[in-house]
């Protein structure tokens, strides 16, 4: 064993069986946990403990744990992801808590995203909106030159920072409103700018806007908890981004 | 329409009603100050012009009654659809970025609907007891001497004071919030209309308390 020192910690954790189970919170303890542990690691320890005990297991969505994938999702002391800046829970690190801390861990609350299990929550309700137009119709074929299509360098970096969006649903767990405006606004404008995406900007506006109100997502007031809790960094622009490709579809 | 069943067109549609609502209020506020005498005649030879051609005075109020309307019957749909837009509160409540006025829109606004509606009755028809009436030899009635009148009342005072406050609450979120919804900003922009609306806001507030305070205060006197 190293000689790290360790932490306890309380966790106060939010358990519920399935979508119909009303939910309820229980209080665990965590030992042994040091400063290098990630915070899914914490849970990993709890677990075995929970399983060694024969209880079980705290279920949450995991799968690179290295910030890429956006299926980590758990609000951590009211805060999606924890509320450090750019950081996914599962690069969120043990180091950031002190010995004795008590952590309130909830799944993300939304009206479009029911809860599964535990911390897992369903979100194909973004896959519903990205379904409705968030890619391009092209032929399939030969492969085409990489520079046939010349775009300027500005652009091309505006599209990539709104393709920096891993989906994880971070901006609608942080939204009073539980909107998905941040996550579409990232899609539409990620295709918009591109000479590729251009042609079908305006049905596809039309069309995602349309699939995230039918999938229960409520509406922006503009108050920005998105921009805070996205662990990408993703501007607001792509919201106004969006507002003004609606705008502009409804003169298409 | 696509634009009225959508939530982005609904919020565009308040946004530019919002904003009619804003430009009322600029002018408004400049033919307020006009009790400072700024102008031959005052308040009273501004009130005179203003409503000199009644046809457009009605067509002006319905104008606005229209916009008021729009804006007000979207805000609560809005507000409604929203509730239990997050299935269930947050044990811990760790907003970072929505302030007070943004969270509280709705009670602003509906609280500037009934400071509408009691400012109507008061200066417009003019069915508020509590003040002095006098009318000229024309029949048209002092404008000066009336408000100064309702001023020296501190509830009076008091009553408008609050509105105003409201108002800035209102339009503090408010003035930056038509940009983004409008989508006119970006990320350069946004912090500037942030300070620039609260600025903006302050200054209405400002511009629209120094009547009745200076009044209050018997600065200005009848
Ligand atoms: C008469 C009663 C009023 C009600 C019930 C009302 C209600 C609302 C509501 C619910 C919102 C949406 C807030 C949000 O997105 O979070 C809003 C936005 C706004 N209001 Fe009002 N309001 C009223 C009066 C006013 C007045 C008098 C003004 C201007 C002088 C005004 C200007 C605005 C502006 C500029 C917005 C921002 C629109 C946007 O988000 O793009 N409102 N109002
Ligand atoms: S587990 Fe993949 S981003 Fe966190």
């Amino acid at each position: 064993m190293s000689d790290h020192k360790t932490m306890t910690l309380t966790l106060i954790v939010w358990r519920q069986k399935n979508a119909s189970d009303p939910g309820k919170f229980e209080t665990y303890t965590a030992k042994n946990i040091t400063e290098h542990h990630s915070f899914l690691e914490m849970l990993d320890c709890v677990n075995e403990d929970l399983i060694l005990e024969g209880r079980e297991p705290i279920v949450f969505d995991h799968d690179c744990r290295e910030g890429i994938c956006g299926m980590c999702s758990q609000v951590i002391n009211g805060a999606p992801h924890g509320g450090q800046v750019r950081t996914t829970v599962c690069q969120l690190h043990m180091r950031k808590f002190k010995d004795g801390d008590t952590i309130y861990i909830e799944p993300w609350r939304a009206r479009a995203f029911p809860i599964i299990k535990d911390l897992i929550v369903d979100r194909s309700a973004l896959d519903t909106i990205i379904q409705a137009g968030g890619y391009t119709s092209c032929h399939t074929g030969g492969v085409a030159d990489g520079n046939a299509i010349l775009i300027p360098k500005p652009v091309a970096d505006e599209a990539m920072d709104a393709a920096e969006c891993i989906g994880c649903g971070a901006c609608v767990a942080g939204c009073p409103n539980g909107a998905a405006m941040l996550f579409t606004g990232a899609k539409v404008s990620q295709l918009a700018l591109l000479p590729q995406g251009k042609t079908e900007a305006a049905a596809r506006v039309t069309a995602m806007t349309k699939a995230m109100a039918e999938c229960g997502f409520g509406n922006c007031t503009n108050h920005y908890e998105c921009q805070a809790a996205c662990p990408k960094g993703i501007n607001v622009k792509f919201i106004a981004r969006m507002n003004r490709e609606f705008l502009k579809a409804q003169f298409a | 329409m696509q634009l009225l069943s959508s939530s982005i067109g609904r919020k565009i549609v308040m946004a530019i009603t919002g904003l009619l609502m804003i430009l009322f209020v600029v002018v408004h506020l400049i033919g307020n100050t006009t009790i400072f005498g700024w102008i031959s005649g005052g308040i009273n030879a501004y009130a005179h012009h203003l409503h000199a051609f009644p046809p457009l005075v009605w067509a002006f109020r319905a104008f606005m009654l229209a916009a008021v309307s729009i804006h007000i019957w979207y805000g609560i749909q809005l507000t409604i659809e929203n509730r239990g837009g997050r299935s269930q509160p947050y044990a811990v409540k760790a907003t970072q970025k929505a302030t007070f006025a943004s969270e509280n829109m709705i009670w602003t606004g509906l609280l500037l609907l009934c400071f509408i509606i009691y400012h109507l009755l008061h200066f417009t028809m003019k069915v508020v007891p509590g003040m002095a009436l006098v009318p000229d030899a024309e029949g048209a009635i002092n404008v000066f001497t009336m408000v100064v009148s309702s001023f020296q009342n501190f509830f009076v005072a008091f009553i408008y004071v609050a509105a105003m406050v409201t108002l800035f609450l209102h339009l503090s979120h408010g003035i930056q919030s038509f940009f983004q919804t409008m989508g006119w900003s970006t990320d350069r922009t946004l912090p500037v209309y942030v300070k620039a609306g609260t600025l903006v806001a302050l200054v209405l507030f400002l511009g629209y308390v120094a009547v009745p305070l200076s009044i209050f205060a018997g600065i200005l006197k009848g």
